[in-house]
């Protein structure tokens, strides 16, 4: 299991000026540690009374929304970078190296995008993988990317902003682009399937908050509200 | 409908905008004054003739003229894929490699029969294709021109990805169109990881299921425009490169990837129109 847990509360650190140049914060972060996080956690989240962290409404809650489940992407393929399976092959650890890359830099702009108004670091919980075993990895990295892209999906149409937009265009077709890849080495010709895509019209099958957090559920162990998203 | 409202609009999508229609601001300004002598359903007319002198080829507004683009598009995937799997069902019978190719056109005809059924009457005919853009390259379809053939394919995937992309914006109004948009626009990117990793296991073996810099890889030069623009470092005032953190620095390379850019209409549709007869 991966912790990483942080706390986020410290508003003085957060500088929308000058976004993600926000060193003090981040080392902070990484201060605070996983042995302190959660009893932090408890103590100053305002949200804890609202039944989780509440990402929020409008766009800022839809980003916050977004950077949840570019944390949970992150995490995984950084703890799965650090101890590839074995036997993996120069190809899939090259291929899965650039995928953490991407998933981090996509978590970091969200994160420095929301500045002040992010979401703390979430807690995981990776005890069902078996970071060991190809199988597990590709298995829930397919689970990831295909549920990243249509939540992006499910979550487009709810934004107000046009630029907002379009940056999770920019995010989205690249979690397809995985998706496809790591379809294909689980079981090559399988980048598009009738889990993932309307065979009566070819379309993607998009998903709500609601039904992307049931299911990313089981890998986060913070409680994260909704209730506030736009629908 | 407020005119100077648009234009602001249109400013903030393309900021050289201003540069262009420059000689044409008092025009605009004194249309203000005209519009209250013209009748509000000849307004939208009267806009696009001007911006039709500015552009050339104009950013539609109203929804159905942006997915008779999209059905365009489709269309030129459609055909160049049934063609594709006819003239090559043969050379790769029993192979995953026609497997693949039928998948995506059918795919590419069920997105034409979707937004040709969304848009009912007011679908565009399918226009006549020219795959070679007219001797620019070999012809995709001849007997030992596969490679021509998927390297097209790449071009048009990565092309409907990043026109998709740029659409999404002008779809916002109508959030049903918007989500379908956007649902065809993912599978487009599945697309092209998957035509990516065929070219690469033909023997483009440095290329990824994702676009590195602006790179067009051993594609022919005329398709350099599809990856123009995908070099971008910094979004939303962030730079993304040299972002060290958890252990990972981010390289330009990983960079550039992460991000697909979106192509502007007039961009897409030249590309697009390369390959109209």
């Amino acid at each position: 299991m991966t912790k990483n847990t942080a706390l986020f509360e410290n508003k003085k650190v957060a500088d929308p000026q000058t976004g993600f140049a926000n060193m003090s914060r981040r080392k902070f972060l990484n201060y605070a540690g996983a042995s302190t996080g959660l009893i932090l956690l408890a103590s100053c989240s305002k949200d804890d009374d609202a039944g989780g962290v509440n990402l929020g409404s409008g766009d800022t809650g839809i980003l916050n929304y977004a950077y949840a489940l570019e944390q949970l992407e992150a995490a995984f393929y950084i703890q799965v970078a650090k101890s590839f399976y074995s036997g993996i092959s120069d190809e899939e650890r090259s291929l899965l190296t650039d995928i953490r890359d991407h998933e981090v830099a996509h978590r970091e702009l969200f994160k420095a995008a929301l500045a002040g108004s992010a979401i703390q670091a979430l807690e995981v919980d990776f005890s069902s993988i078996n970071f060991a075993d190809r199988m597990s990895v590709l298995g829930t990295a397919k689970a990831f990317e295909d549920l990243g892209v249509s939540a992006y999906n499910g979550a487009g149409p709810l934004l107000q902003s046009a630029d907002y937009l379009t940056l999770a265009g920019k995010i989205v077709s690249v979690e397809a682009r995985h998706a496809a890849l790591i379809r294909d080495r689980l079981s090559n010709g399988t980048f598009v399937g009738s889990d993932v895509v309307d065979m009566s019209n070819g379309l993607e099958i998009s998903k709500s908050p609601s039904q992307v957090l049931a299911i990313a559920g089981k890998y986060v162990k913070t409680q994260l509200n909704i209730s506030n998203l736009p629908s | 409908m407020n005119l100077l409202n648009i234009i602001k609009e249109i400013e903030t999508v393309d900021p050289e905008f201003h540069d262009r229609i420059s000689p044409r601001r008092q025009a605009i300004k004194n249309m203000t004054g005209l519009g209250k002598k013209l009748a509000l359903g000849a307004m939208p007319f009267a806009i696009g003739g001007l911006f039709n002198k500015a552009y050339g080829q104009t950013q539609p507004t109203a929804i159905n003229d942006i997915l008779n683009f999209a059905l365009t598009l489709e269309y030129l995937e459609a055909e160049f894929y049934t063609r594709g799997v006819t003239a090559y069902s043969s050379q790769l019978a029993g192979t995953p490699a026609i497997g693949a190719l039928t998948v995506i056109r059918d795919d590419e005809n069920k997105h034409v029969a979707f937004l040709k059924s969304v848009l009912s009457t007011a679908a565009v005919a399918k226009p006549t294709f020219d795959f070679t853009a007219k001797g620019t390259f070999p012809d995709p379809f001849a007997a030992g021109n596969y490679g021509v053939f998927l390297a097209l394919a790449q071009a048009f995937e990565d092309t409907g990805v990043r026109a998709y992309k740029g659409q999404a914006p002008f779809l916002m109004s109508n959030k049903t169109v918007l989500g379908a948009a956007l649902n065809i626009h993912s599978v487009e990117a599945r697309h092209a990881s998957h035509i990516r990793q065929m070219r690469k296991a033909q023997g483009d073996t440095m290329l990824k299921p994702w676009i590195t810099g602006n790179s067009r890889g051993t594609i022919p030069a005329a398709a350099q425009a599809v990856y123009n623009g995908e070099e971008l470092e910094t979004q939303a005032g962030v730079k993304i490169s040299g972002i060290s953190v958890d252990g990972v620095t981010i390289s330009t390379a990983a960079a550039t990837e992460a991000f697909d850019e979106p192509l502007t209409y007039s961009q897409a549709l030249n590309i697009a129109k390369l390959f109209i007869a």
